[in-house]
């Protein structure tokens, strides 16, 4: 199990600063969620994590390897997946071919197998679509998996947005707001989702949420942030009886 | 065709094990899992079955023991099912929508010492009522999902773990399974199936394993079955309407039986597998005319014009098919060209090409969906029968079929109209009674006869024909009779309808509560441009309550009777649910207990003087969250009905 440490990162945007001096240690096994008002700098530090941006300042490491520069695909080669926000989905395609695309980094077949599609290509398309029918089966997709993308339902969609990151076969999962515009048996499921992940698929969770309630129940530690700092960290009891937090959220008496 | 006539000196096991030797290596089973059909030969399934028996009685399963299934369908629940009856157990199933205290209820009456469920959801609701069954010694899963949490407690079982001790018992003791399997006799009880209880609890009839094969060899003598025909599970398995079929009929023909991926994805597995014989309730068949009424609406300007020009063609061409009378040659070629054209794509799109025979049963079908249906090529006929003489005893013949019948008894099956006009039955597959209930069996069987509850009478051309409920049958205020359930179908009829409640009782006139349907009224209101945000807020739109009052128009410009107009009606805020007790577990209305719910409606209904009324609308969410809303409902009286006379 590896661990995923971001110290001292620091991201600044011109003049601004997203993020200052942020550290931040993800333990294996875990959910660690990332809380905090908004512009505090919860998707920044999702991006700095998942190759998107890199820190100005600072370091990223996961296990043994420096992430601080490392791209998007080579992150996420090493076992780190992320769901968007804003979906990223290809909303033409069927949830199954969306699906089978996120893991075109395993089809390492040549043109020639892909031409004539026996021996190699069609033994890897086989075990590609085995594995993605694994994780349509753990989300409860199958009533989707030939309707295109763009005429399901919002809640759907991000359910699809979250298996892509899946069939990656991600060891660290950032998931970047799953929950937001969901109703309540939405957001039910999905925390269903995230707490089997973690407890029978072995998974890391990185969750970034707006919903208190939720981050509260299912977190083990959680992260603070306000003005691209971290102002407190702990589990839950922890953060909710820390004085800067409360005063983050509800403001000053 | 062959004599069957032997098969019913065989208990279900013991037939199963029959095809075993005629056709292992045949597919019996298919269940569609991670996106591939798998199949199971007879070979694999009475294997399975063995390691099911056997592991049960490593359990402590012992003879006349209870098993319960609480599980969508999936092959494992035939496996747990027949498994038990090979080694002398009884099985049971009950609906995956209990509610734990009902479950609890259930268990505890049938006193079941082993459960079956299929996930955890289920599990969970067993887990609750835990407490009040010391006498279930274990509780088996199929779905390992969720489970972490029980998997050290030794009161559940995985399912594999199951078929690891059966398979154990059956190396030290080779030959125990066959002498098990011997030792059944044909009239010894098998399954408890039960009834439906539109009031109190559930009963539950004791069927013997003569019952289920009677009934299957009985149905397939009318309607010949190929030992290569497929059929697709997809009934609650609690209900007698699936298990005569993957009980009866699949053993007594040797079908091969398919079982969806999930509840959800059955109707698209459905296209996918083309069953040749289908059963369902008439919701199912007016759910896919919807989906075919949209489609077609969702068509281009060709296509609706050839669909509304062939189905005229197809209905006059259905009278002819219906009665079994000769076409004349003109329709003929207009008829087939109709169904070349239009029909055949049509019907393949919803995966019903391949279908002979689809049935209908458990509650009245409207008669012009009969003509619907038989116009687009698809041979629907009516059945009728109870759980108490395994579901089907009644039933259309090919080309006799009569929208207002229910067609006639299956060979081997006497019908008798009592004095007081009730339906009696008698045959083969009549239950010996309910289970821990002297009082009500004897009720039940009185005289030696299945007595149905049902008011009826036989028509001219020997056809059963079935009114009502005896004990629901109306009364108004001037004496005159009428069937509430007769009128509800006439308003179901109607696409916009989804559900409807009458009433009338000793009352001046007929009234109604109405739901509309979702999925047609809000694309109805979509077309024309009206705004709406729930279920509650569709309902009340005044546009919506002039299209409704237009179809109760409708309905009472062709009503027999003055007396089955219906003077007035408002439309509900919410859809009548199993969950809230409105219906029962096959979608039947608890008609007293709507009644009391929406006492203040009902009042408001015959007030004149009120208009529209406040009412807090309650609702209960399937977490179990309840809400308040305010809402106002108003009340519409019908022109075309003035109010009665005779009213105080």
């Amino acid at each position: 199990m590896t661990q995923l440490i971001v110290s001292e990162a620091t991201l600044t945007f011109g003049g601004l600063n997203a993020l200052t001096k942020v550290d931040v240690t993800i333990e294996p096994g875990i959910i660690t969620s990332i809380i905090g008002p908004n512009g505090a700098g919860k998707t920044s530090l999702l991006n700095c994590i998942s190759g998107f941006y890199h820190p100005t300042s600072g370091r990223i490491r996961y296990g043994q390897r420096n992430l601080t520069h490392a791209s998007p695909h080579q992150i996420s080669t090493i076992g780190i997946a992320r769901a968007f926000q804003n979906l990223e989905l290809f909303r033409g395609l069927s949830v199954l071919d969306n699906l089978l695309l996120a893991r075109h980094q395993n089809l390492d077949y040549s043109i020639f197998h892909a031409v004539i599609y026996c021996g190699k290509a069609a033994r890897i398309e086989a075990e590609n679509r085995a594995y993605v029918e694994k994780v349509i089966d753990f989300m409860e997709l199958e009533p989707y998996r030939k309707k295109m993308v763009g005429n399901l339902s919002y809640g759907v969609q991000k359910r699809v947005e979250v298996a892509r990151a899946l069939t990656l076969a991600p060891n660290l999962l950032l998931l970047d707001e799953p929950m937001a515009g969901m109703n309540i048996e939405e957001k039910e499921d999905i925390v269903r989702f995230i707490l089997d992940l973690k407890k029978e698929w072995g998974i890391t969770v990185v969750l970034v949420e707006h919903d208190l309630g939720v981050v509260m129940d299912i977190s083990d530690r959680i992260y603070v942030l306000d003005f691209g700092e971290v102002i407190g960290s702990g589990t839950p009891q922890e953060v909710a009886a820390n004085p800067k937090v409360i005063e983050a959220y509800i403001g000053e008496e | 065709m062959e004599n069957t006539d032997h098969l019913l000196q065989f208990t279900i096991p013991q037939l199963l094990r029959w095809r075993v030797a005629t056709s292992g290596d045949k597919v019996a089973l298919r269940e569609k899992d991670f996106g591939c059909w798998n199949s199971y030969t007879w070979n694999e399934y009475f294997a399975l079955v063995r390691k099911t028996g056997l592991g049960l009685r490593e359990i402590g399963l012992a003879r006349e023991d209870k098993i319960a299934i609480i599980s969508d369908n999936i092959p494992e629940a035939l496996f747990i099912a027949i498994g038990a009856q090979a080694v002398g157990g009884i099985s049971s199933a009950i609906y995956q929508t209990s509610l734990p205290d009902e479950i609890g209820g259930i268990l505890d009456y049938l006193n079941v010492t082993v459960v079956f469920c299929n996930d955890q959801e289920q599990v969970d609701k067993v887990v609750e009522v835990r407490d009040r069954l010391p006498q279930v010694k274990k509780v088996i899963y199929e779905d390992p999902r969720g489970m972490r949490d029980y998997r050290d407690d030794d009161w559940f079982m995985f399912i594999g773990d199951l078929y690891k001790l059966g398979e154990e018992l059956h190396q030290r003791e080779k030959d125990l399974f066959q002498t098990l399997v011997d030792q059944g006799k044909p009239d010894d009880v098998c399954h408890l199936c039960l009834t439906s209880g539109t009031t109190g609890l559930p009963k539950g009839a004791m069927l013997t394993h003569r019952n289920y094969i009677s009934m299957g060899l009985h149905l397939t003598e009318v309607d010949p079955l190929e030992e290569t025909d497929e059929y697709v599970s997809f009934l609650p398995f609690a209900w007698i309407g699936e298990q005569m079929n993957s009980f009866g009929v699949a053993m007594a023909t040797g079908i091969a039986v398919n079982f969806p991926e999930s509840v959800e994805t059955a109707m698209e597995d459905l296209k996918e597998i083309g069953p040749h014989f289908m059963f369902g309730a008439p919701r199912i068949y007016e759910t896919i005319r919807s989906q075919i009424w949209l489609k077609m609406d969702e068509s281009y300007w060709l296509n609706r014009k050839f669909y509304a020009y062939f189905m005229k063609v197809g209905e006059r061409a259905a009278g002819y098919r219906m009665s079994g009378k000769k076409m004349p040659a003109g329709l003929q070629v207009l008829a087939w060209l109709g169904k070349q054209i239009i029909f055949r794509p049509l019907v393949n799109q919803i995966g019903l090409l391949r279908l002979r025979r689809a049935y209908t049963g458990g509650a009245a079908l409207g008669p012009e969906l009969f003509t619907f249906y038989q116009a687009l090529g698809v041979n629907l006929k009516q059945i009728y029968g109870q759980t108490e003489i395994v579901g089907i005893a009644y039933m259309h013949r090919d080309g006799d079929v009569r929208p207002d019948t229910v067609g006639k008894p299956l060979p081997g099956t006497e019908c008798r109209i009592s004095e007081e006009g009730e339906i009696l039955s008698r045959s083969a597959s009549v239950t010996p009674g309910y289970y821990k209930l002297p009082d009500k069996t004897a009720e039940l069987l009185e005289g030696g006869w299945l007595h149905s509850g049902d008011a009826g009478y036989i028509d001219d051309h020997g056809h059963l024909v079935v009114i009502d409920r005896i004990s629901d049958v109306m009364h108004n205020q001037g004496g005159e009779m009428f069937s509430p359930m007769f009128l509800e179908n006439r308003l179901k009829f109607s696409p916009y309808i989804k559900e409807a409640v009458i009433f009338g009782d000793k009352m001046a006139f007929v009234a109604a509560l109405i739901n509309v349907d979702p999925i047609v009224v809000g694309k109805w209101a979509e077309d024309r441009g009206i705004s709406f945000s729930t279920y509650m807020d569709l309902s009340a739109q005044p546009e919506v309550a002039e299209l409704i009052k237009g179809e109760v128009a409708k309905i009472n410009r062709n009503a027999e009777k003055d007396h089955f107009r219906i003077c007035r009606f408002a439309i509900l805020y919410k859809l009548l649910d199993m969950d809230d007790g409105e219906l029962t577990k096959t979608g039947k209305i608890r008609r007293k207990f709507v009644r009391e719910k929406y006492n203040d409606l009902y009042e408001a209904l015959y007030d004149d003087n009120v208009t529209e009324k406040r009412v807090e609308a309650f609702y209960r969410y399937q977490d179990g969250q309840t809400a308040t809303v305010d809402t106002t409902i108003r009340f519409y009286t019908m022109e075309d009905c003035p109010w009665p006379t005779y009213s105080n």
